[in-house]
């Protein structure tokens, strides 16, 4: 039976042949994601239940990454619980304080995804990985629970959408607006309950870094999972990231005659930069619609944009500038950090006036570390804009690449990156 | 008798049904006292036992913070009818044992205030107020078994 590469992946979990979408599977699952809001609660409601095992310490990840280092007493608290655990259970890879970054970020910088996998995570991003030729899908606190004691956890496979990339992007054009782009074609709910398969011309010609900005938003558009095929560079990322031991993997492709159920195209080499208004991510249209909005704060971070790549872009378009707003820089991982440190991007940051955060999520989801106050206003390189998202309820955020984040950071104002390239 | 609170609106998302300031905490009595706050600052006042929260599309988007499925059944709301619910939020109802109902013509036959009787056996809504009936599709059996098991967890205890 003709199957795309999620429905091979699932059969594969299931331990079946072939599945189809609608059908209901145990899967198994390959890794756990999990960090300090979702896991806490998890792990209590195991207590209770009396259930003190984890299927498998090695293939559980944890990292603190919301509200780290803790912001406040509950915080703490927090991590200590999730601390315990990971401790008393021997989970192999815990990212301690110091080692810890956002998640979404981490977990394929230290080479834990691996394609043809079935990945999930005590968060709703946990769609970034798909980029990697896997299955990934976010889950809650009970979701959670049973998959760290079982290993196995109930699917419904999804149907695919197949979404076809087209054509080189534009100088100062980045996989960022090519995202916000489909969501604002699609809607919010345009994927809901299903698979969003990306494929086409476009997405050779980006890195890992930049497809996972991609995978990461999917769920903006309400899907399950993202999913990207392996191509070379894949293999040359997973190559410089996966340990000795952990090199092996199964590729899966798509058939040829695989069913969708629908095919959608987009022509990304005549995109523009993309902001999406305040209050959805679907809210994106060209940067010449909304120039000139006043901001009082630019962000940048988060698991869809503070990887190296995303900062580097930014130190080019800051350097020998001043910001005329606050500026936040969040490198997403230590690893981040220490490369933008390295590469002199920090002395960049520094005289341009920003301010640069350690590893965390910060902000992006109005933790702290940049909270908006009433009828402020924030272009930010992340992935929500609902109301609230980053503070006051009255305040507004505009989604944006790092570039036009950076260039609306000079100019205090929504700016075309496009004049500073 | 139980009532309604109705939003008509789409994408009710989980940061307006529990803020991200407030998930340091996972207890469901604290949680509850901010239950809808970014989107209706007065819910808790209004809100009594067994009332019901009806909504457009897409209800529970955004993160999969179990902690908005909580607020809500921690401010005693008996269900939520939406005309569609977003992935994670309906999974971890269900996960939670917790009821929700799929209804794409309950947005437009409950006014705010109005008062409901849900009847779970014969899959219907009961508007009180206007004697109207509304017939919906009860949850799939996967989804019941888990809630009668009275969460996930206790159904997959069965099997461990
Ligand atoms: S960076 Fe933002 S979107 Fe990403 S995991 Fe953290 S809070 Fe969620």
């Amino acid at each position: 039976m003709a199957m795309t590469i999620t429905e091979k992946i699932l059969a594969k979990a299931a331990g079946l042949d072939s599945v189809k979408p609608g059908q209901l599977i145990d899967a198994n699952i390959d890794v756990v994601m999990c960090h300090d809001v979702t896991t806490p609660p998890a792990i209590s409601m195991l207590q209770k239940k009396g259930i003190d095992k984890v299927f498998d310490p090695e293939k559980i990840i944890v990292t603190p990454d919301h509200f780290q280092p803790a912001k406040d007493i509950q915080s703490a608290e927090l991590h200590k619980r999730l601390d315990k655990w990971a401790v008393k259970h021997e989970i192999k890879h815990y990212y301690k304080l110091g080692k810890a970054g956002v998640c979404h970020a981490l977990l394929p910088e230290q080479g834990h995804i691996r394609p043809g996998e079935v990945i999930v995570g005590g968060d709703s991003h946990t769609c970034t990985y798909g980029a990697f030729g896997a299955f990934s899908t976010g889950v809650g606190s009970t979701d959670l629970a049973a998959t760290i004691a079982t290993g196995q956890l109930w699917f419904k496979v999804p149907p695919t959408i197949k979404i076809i990339l087209n054509g080189k992007l534009a100088k100062g054009v980045y996989s960022k607006d090519v995202i916000l782009d489909v969501i604002a074609r699609i809607g919010t709910d345009g994927a809901l309950y299903k698979a969003m398969e990306f494929t086409g011309s476009t997405l050779a010609n980006l890195s890992m870094e930049s497809r996972m900005t991609i995978t990461n938003m999917v769920i903006e558009a309400g899907a399950k999972n993202g999913i990207i095929e392996l191509d070379k560079v894949t293999k040359k990322y997973l190559k410089e990231h996966l340990a000795e031991n952990k090199k092996d993997y199964t590729v899966f492709e798509s058939d040829p005659d695989a069913v969708y159920e629908s095919i959608e195209e987009f022509d990304c080499s005549k995109l523009e930069p993309i902001v999406a208004l305040p209050h959805l991510p679907s809210g994106g249209v060209p940067i010449g619609q909304c120039e000139g909005i006043e901001m009082e704060q630019a962000y940048i971070g988060s698991c869809t944009n503070g990887r190296i790549e995303d900062l580097r872009i930014v130190a080019k378009i800051l350097d020998g500038k001043q910001v005329a707003i606050r500026t936040i820089i969040v490198p997403v991982t230590p690893t981040v950090w220490k490369q933008s440190h390295d590469e002199g991007l920090f002395d960049t940051f520094y005289a341009a006036g920003c301010v640069i955060s350690a590893p965390t999520c910060g902000a992006c989801l109005g933790g702290f570390m940049g909270i908006l106050a009433a009828g402020e206003n924030c272009v930010s390189t992340t992935n929500r804009n609902f109301i609230g998202r980053m503070g006051h309820p009255e305040s507004k955020v505009y989604l944006a690449s790092p570039a036009t984040a950076a260039a609306s950071a000079i100019e205090g104002k929504l700016t075309d990156p496009r004049k500073y390239l | 008798m139980p009532k309604a609170h109705v939003y008509k609106r789409d994408h009710i998302n989980t940061d307006e049904i529990i803020p991200a300031r407030y998930l340091t905490t996972d207890d469901e009595q604290e949680l509850a006292k901010h239950c809808m706050e970014d989107l209706d600052s007065e819910f808790v006042k209004k809100v009594s036992r067994n009332d019901v929260i009806v909504a457009g599309e897409d209800f529970g988007c955004g993160s999969s913070r179990e902690h908005a499925v909580w607020a809500i059944r921690g401010a005693k709301v008996q269900t939520v009818i939406a005309k569609t619910f977003a992935r994670i939020f309906y999974r971890n109802a269900i996960n939670c044992g917790f009821y929700i109902i799929e209804s794409k013509d309950a947005l437009e036959k409950i006014n705010d205030g109005d008062e409901i009787e849900i009847d779970i056996e014969k899959a219907l809504i009961k508007n009180k107020t206007t004697g109207v009936d509304i017939a919906f599709e009860p949850l799939p059996t996967f989804a019941l078994e888990i809630i009668n098991d009275g969460g996930l967890l206790n159904h997959i205890t069965k099997k461990l």
